[in-house]
């Protein structure tokens, strides 16, 4: 098997508070192999954005990688001078968050920062402007020409995603990393902001790290699939794997709430009782076990691994491991 | 059903200026006014759970705005049990008041963090000079109605879950003992384990105290499973509307269906390889001619381009505004 891109080894990520060390990661391993598209999805507070902030290294002040690795196609990601993380940022790994104005200057006009993004390109500026038409129009802004000269302001915020997208990409990095990229939008910007990430992945040669609360762009999208639940990955698999055969009983509960999978309409809604654990003061044994309907003897005394439900397909729950 | 309603809206209609006096002059703009809302027309009966469906500046905050007198209206009237209101110096607006809550989209951003949540749920007491009864007995027995421990009432909005803090704004709402609730995107930002929690409390109310609820939401799969009746807007019109079972069963607006469309499936086996709907909404100073979805519509034909169709009733309690309806 090729190389993967990006390769996650035991992450353990902690944050310092007043409250206490809140474990934010614990073991995180997960592989984005070359040319797929891979999707973590979780509520709130899993810890999504904590993952792909230390895999930026753009984590908090008060953050401290407390084990693991991070290998970006063969390079230690932690272990990385200033100065090469800066290229990593600029050239190999692209953001696009939820808010299209993190990557956004107001005040500078669409033209100057797709320009600016192509610094290091050893090609005269007719030519970058030509790239960054050329970005504009494959991202579906119209008259893109005339819309270069814009400022942020002067787009919707639908088509601000489109502009982010097209920056990202302008960098041709081997992997985008998109945060709830569409979380701020409407259902119809949404599906045409999918789509065309979806187009775009066929023409790219990258990965793509797609982080989602929503279920169904997960399984509109991804090839691969991880499910967080406070801080862990519980279950990871292909998508199909997942989606028809999710084996953790909380990746089957988060599929029994959502309302787009229950076909008979019905006034009472499925929910999952009790609360996320603190993370500061971690509950032994299963971090599901509080919740779980399906807790059992060994699950508050001792932590499941992961442990395989087919090929491909990693469960951390005794149930898989007992058969 | 209309002669049984609980709130009747006529032929609704709200402007904004959208640019002061000075600068329409200079730029020469003549009409410095948009209809956020034009021509709504709808009835909702007691115990009735209404959805109101639609992308981001269709109007359907400022029409639910408009019902509790928080905007005037440019035309149209609202009748709420007996009581109309055209614009906000009607009398009839202290009893819409009185029966009609909004529940604000997220309590803990919306409300004042300084707070204790016993001032919260009180709140709708003080403002209607209701302050003669014993709160604290309000306060607990709201708390019991929502189902939240007593002991939160000292709480601040922050010390609170995403799940309890929506209770609070349940219970907010239920303080006046309204007959009608406005949700205005009542599960937004929730996450899926928690907003099922929200929809059977309000479920649970509806059917414990008879309760009517409008519900304003972008959440297609919610809405079907909560709401009766739907409607759907576009630039502030209603262009479709109807029992929400047979909406989403047979969709006759595009625009209806486009947007069902849009709907990601959570089934890897249900990927739409086309999307229903291209680009984005007009703006509201540059309506389009003739029906004003035509701009974007699979179906448009000639006479869409001129002819503004009309709502009209294409079964019974469905309408439906569109030259050509889907089958
Ligand atoms: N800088 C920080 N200091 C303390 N706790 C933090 C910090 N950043 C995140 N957390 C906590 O870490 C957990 C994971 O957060 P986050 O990664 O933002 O989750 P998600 O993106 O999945 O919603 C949460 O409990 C959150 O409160
Ligand atoms: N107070 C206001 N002044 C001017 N324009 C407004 C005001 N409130 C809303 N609008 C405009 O009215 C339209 C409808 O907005 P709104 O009712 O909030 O839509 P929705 O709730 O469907 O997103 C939008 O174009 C919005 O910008
Ligand atoms: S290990 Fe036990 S508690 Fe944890 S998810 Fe599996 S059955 Fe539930
Ligand atoms: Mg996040
Ligand atoms: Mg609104």
């Amino acid at each position: 098997m090729a190389r993967p891109i990006l390769d996650i080894r035991d992450l353990s990520v902690s944050f310092a508070t007043p409250r206490g060390s809140v474990e934010a990661l614990r073991d995180v391993s997960l592989t984005v192999p070359q040319d797929s598209i891979v999707g973590i999805v979780g509520e709130s507070g899993c810890g999504k954005t904590t993952l792909i902030s230390t895999v930026l290294r753009l984590l908090a002040y008060n953050a401290t990688v407390k084990s693991g690795e991070i290998v970006f196609e063969g390079e230690n990601v932690l272990a990385m001078s200033d100065e090469r993380l800066r290229d990593l940022r600029g050239r190999q790994v692209a953001m696009v968050f939820q808010d299209p104005m993190t990557a956004l200057n107001p005040v500078l006009s669409i033209a100057t920062q797709m320009l600016d993004i192509q610094y290091r390109e050893p090609i005269p500026t007719t030519e970058k402007r030509r790239r960054a038409i050329d970005m504009l129009r494959r991202v579906g802004i119209p008259d893109p020409e005339h819309r270069l000269e814009g400022y942020p302001h002067h787009f919707s915020g639908g088509m601000r995603q489109r502009i982010s997208i097209a920056m990202a990409l302008l960098m041709n990095p081997a992997l985008l990393i998109a945060d709830e990229p569409t979380t701020a939008l409407d259902v119809t910007l949404e599906a045409q902001i999918i789509r065309l990430l979806r187009d775009l992945k066929r023409e790219f040669k990258g990965s793509i790290l797609f982080v989602s609360h929503n279920l169904g762009l997960i399984a509109e999208l991804c090839d691969e699939v991880v499910v967080m639940y406070a801080g862990e990955i519980v279950e990871q698999g292909s998508v199909r794997q997942l989606f028809h055969d999710a084996r953790h009983p909380y990746t089957r509960l988060l599929l029994e709430c959502d309302p787009a999978r229950i076909e008979k309409a019905s006034r009472h809604l499925p929910t999952i009782a009790g609360n996320l654990p603190d993370l500061a003061h971690l509950p032994g044994g299963c971090i599901f076990a509080p919740r779980c309907p399906r807790v059992h003897e060994p699950c508050r005394r001792e932590a499941p691994q992961n442990y395989a439900a087919s090929k491909g397909h990693d469960v951390r729950c005794f149930l898989v491991r007992d058969g | 059903m209309a002669d049984a309603a609980l709130l009747v809206a006529e032929g609704i209609r709200v402007r904004f200026r959208t640019v002061g006096f000075v600068r329409a002059l200079i730029q020469g703009i003549r009409d410095p006014f948009i209809d956020a809302v034009l021509d709504v027309s709808f009835a909702l009966g007691p115990g009735e759970t209404f959805g109101l469906v639609g992308e981001s500046g269709s109007g359907k905050t400022t029409l639910v705005r408009s019902i509790v007198g928080l905007v005037d209206l440019a035309a149209g009237v609202v009748r709420f049990d007996g009581a109309t209101i055209v614009d906000r110096s009607d009398s009839g607006l202290r009893t819409i008041r009185r029966n009609v809550s909004m529940m604000f989209q997220d309590p803990v951003a919306s409300l004042s963090p300084r707070k204790t949540v016993r001032a919260l749920v009180t709140e709708p007491f003080h403002i209607h000079d209701m302050t003669d009864r014993d709160l604290d007995v309000e306060a607990r027995q709201l708390m019991g109605m929502v189902g939240l421990p007593v002991q939160l009432l000292a709480n601040y909005p922050h010390q609170l879950s995403g799940g309890q803090a929506r209770r609070v704004g349940v219970a907010r709402a239920l303080a006046l003992r309204p007959k009608l609730i406005i949700a205005d995107e009542p599960t937004a930002g929730l996450d899926v384990s928690v907003q099922g929690e929200v929809l059977n409390l309000m479920n649970e109310l509806q059917t414990d105290l008879g309760l009517s609820y409008i519900i304003v939401t972008h959440n297609l799969p919610m809405i079907r499973h909560v709401s009766d009746r739907l409607a759907i807007m576009y630039l502030g019109r209603f262009v479709e509307e109807g029992p929400t079972a047979a909406i989403f069963a047979a969709p006759r607006h595009p625009y209806t269906l486009a947007l069902l469309g849009a709907v990601p499936q959570p089934d890897p086996d249900k990927r739409r390889e086309e999307i229903g709907l291209i680009g984005e909404v007009p703006s509201l100073r540059n309506r389009p001619s003739g029906c004003e979805f035509h701009t974007r519509c699979l179906f448009a034909q000639e006479r869409c381009r001129v002819e503004g169709p009309v709502l009209r009733e294409i079964e019974p309690g469905r309408r439906v505004s569109c030259h050509f309806p889907r089958m």
